[in-house]
């Protein structure tokens, strides 16, 4: 008989080994977000004259399983920005309802709202570098597209790590791989960029899109699409792409030797 | 961990508490997320007789990534206005650059203060010792960067401390930081410092005699700068794109881009 009350109802250690117990420490490391769950693929957007297009799918993967498929992952910020989520789908609901309730703080100023685009792009590397600090990483990657103080266009990334930077083009995940040399032919550097109409740069980014579907495994041809200029953001969230390609696929025949 | 149940308070204490619980069964706990990176790039410093010349490229990347052609990595510390136009010290970083862009924010904040409390610019001095101990304040979760400070000293004269993700830092002559540091630092020791010259026709062996040490005037070390980064970009894949310089002289801090190749 033991009794040592701890021990009581618990399988013997000497025929079943040290239970593990590990879980009921208070005082062992705290667990964090050590890897994403519910993923988001890329976000891609490019700079034109007079705003920004962005753009990503409504796909949500668990793993390699296309789970959830009707996920908006543009967020409209204040009527003057949009935030694209790349990443942890979690993390990004996390991050929604903090913009919310920044953006309801923001409400009570005497001026009304005075955060731009580059503001808020600050905003949320402050809270990614900071989180990453703490060992506690929210697993996104963001580009923030909108106007500056200036009125010019704003387009920027920030990631898990706090890292940011800026570009003409920019794309998260696979699109920097697929879609960031497709945008650089179309806007090599700012001043191709501050030449670029509307028109031009939406059918970069939905020629973009496109490539990414056809080789990114875990995207999907629904997609969000959002234009930003300082009339306000035009956002479309269900569209569909257009024109794929696939006539030449009952072409090949085999790996190699096979004739029909 | 017999012992865990044993029935002997004396052995291991009272044994009512789930901290004495087995831990072993568990293994060690991983974390999986590493929080830093590596964001390519270099930067170089050459500080002359009555000027400081500091510059970095503007590349940045993820591993065979280019984030972008223009981040730079060379920041003026410590003007009282929005442009920084009448700072005068110049920061450059290379490395990690979330903790780059934390630590340059981190000493303007600083130098702005001290500004403030005294009522007179910092000195290079000052300010070399105080970044110092930002970075060692941070000596077991450190800043993942190669900082380089530059400025004037009290006599007019260029001066350059580098650093150590640590602290650990020295004046120099001249430095050369990130990835391209170790194609770029043995130029600079013959070119600036003119290692391994000797005055023609002297002699041989011990009667061998150095070239004299003279502080180069700017526009060649401009080219010197320029001529370093161009050789760089070519053999090495993470340089390139564009070449920021900051000129640091007694009338402010002159501010210079030049391209590099983009490929």
């Amino acid at each position: 008989m033991n009794h040592l009350p701890q021990a009581w109802g618990r399988p013997r250690d000497d025929v079943y080994g040290a239970y593990d117990a590990s879980y009921l420490q208070s005082n062992g490391p705290n667990q964090h977000t050590q890897s994403p769950i519910v993923t988001g693929t890329s976000v891609v957007a490019l700079k034109f004259k007079d705003g920004v297009v962005i753009a990503a799918d409504n796909l949500a993967s668990y793993g390699s399983l296309a789970r959830f498929t009707d996920v908006k992952r543009l967020r409209t910020f204040a009527d003057t920005s949009v935030v694209g989520f790349g990443g942890d789908v979690s993390d990004m609901q996390y991050l929604d309802r903090l913009l919310n309730s920044l953006d309801t703080e923001e409400a009570y100023s005497t001026s009304g709202h005075t955060l731009n685009a580059k503001n808020l792009h600050t905003y949320l590397a402050k809270v990614f570098y900071k989180r990453r600090s703490d060992f506690n990483p929210l697993w996104n990657q963001v580009l923030v597209a909108g106007l500056d103080g200036e009125g010019k266009p704003f387009l920027a990334s920030a990631d898990l790590l706090g890292t940011t930077f800026s570009s003409p083009s920019l794309a998260t995940g696979f699109g920097a791989n697929l879609a960031q040399p497709l945008l650089r032919k179309v806007a090599p550097d700012e001043e191709a960029a501050s030449k670029l109409s509307q028109e031009q740069a939406l059918e970069a980014v939905k020629e973009s899109m496109k490539v990414l579907f056809y080789r990114d495994a875990r995207s999907l041809d629904k997609y969000s699409i959002a234009v930003v200029t300082k009339d306000g953001i035009d956002l479309k969230e269900d569209e569909k792409l257009e024109k794929q390609s696939w006539a030449f696929a009952d072409q090949i025949r085999g790996y190699g030797t096979q004739v029909n | 961990m017999a012992a865990m149940f044993s029935q002997n308070p004396l052995m291991n204490g009272p044994n009512y508490s789930f901290n004495q619980a087995p831990t072993t069964a568990s293994g060690n706990k991983q974390h999986g997320f590493y929080p830093y990176t590596d964001n390519g790039g270099s930067t170089l410093a050459i500080s002359g007789n009555d000027f400081t010349i500091i510059a970095g490229d503007t590349r940045s990347t993820s591993g065979y990534n280019i984030n972008t052609r223009y981040a730079p990595k060379v920041f003026k510390i410590g003007g009282t206005t929005d442009s920084q136009d009448d700072a005068t010290l110049v920061l450059s970083v290379v490395g990690f650059a979330a903790d780059g862009h934390a630590l340059k924010e981190r000493l303007d904040a600083i130098v702005k203060m001290y500004r403030y409390q005294h009522g007179k610019p910092m000195s290079v001095k000052a300010c070399a010792q105080r970044l110092s101990t930002i970075l060692y304040g941070k000596r077991f979760f450190p800043y993942y960067v190669t900082a380089i400070l530059g400025g004037l000293d009290e006599d007019g004269k260029g001066a350059v401390y580098s650093y150590d993700p640590v602290g650990s830092y020295e004046r120099e002559q001249c430095r050369a930081a990130g990835a391209a540091a170790s194609l770029i630092m043995p130029f600079l020791d013959n070119q600036v410092n003119f290692k391994n010259q000797y005055m023609p026709g002297i002699g041989e062996g011990h009667a061998l005699a150095e070239r004299e040490k003279i502080p180069l005037p700017r526009n060649e070390v401009e080219d010197l700068v320029k001529d370093a980064f161009d050789s760089a970009v070519e053999r090495h894949i993470e340089v390139g794109d564009g070449l920021l310089m900051m000129i640091i002289t007694k009338d402010g801090i002159e501010e210079i881009f030049k391209p590099l190749k983009k490929d």
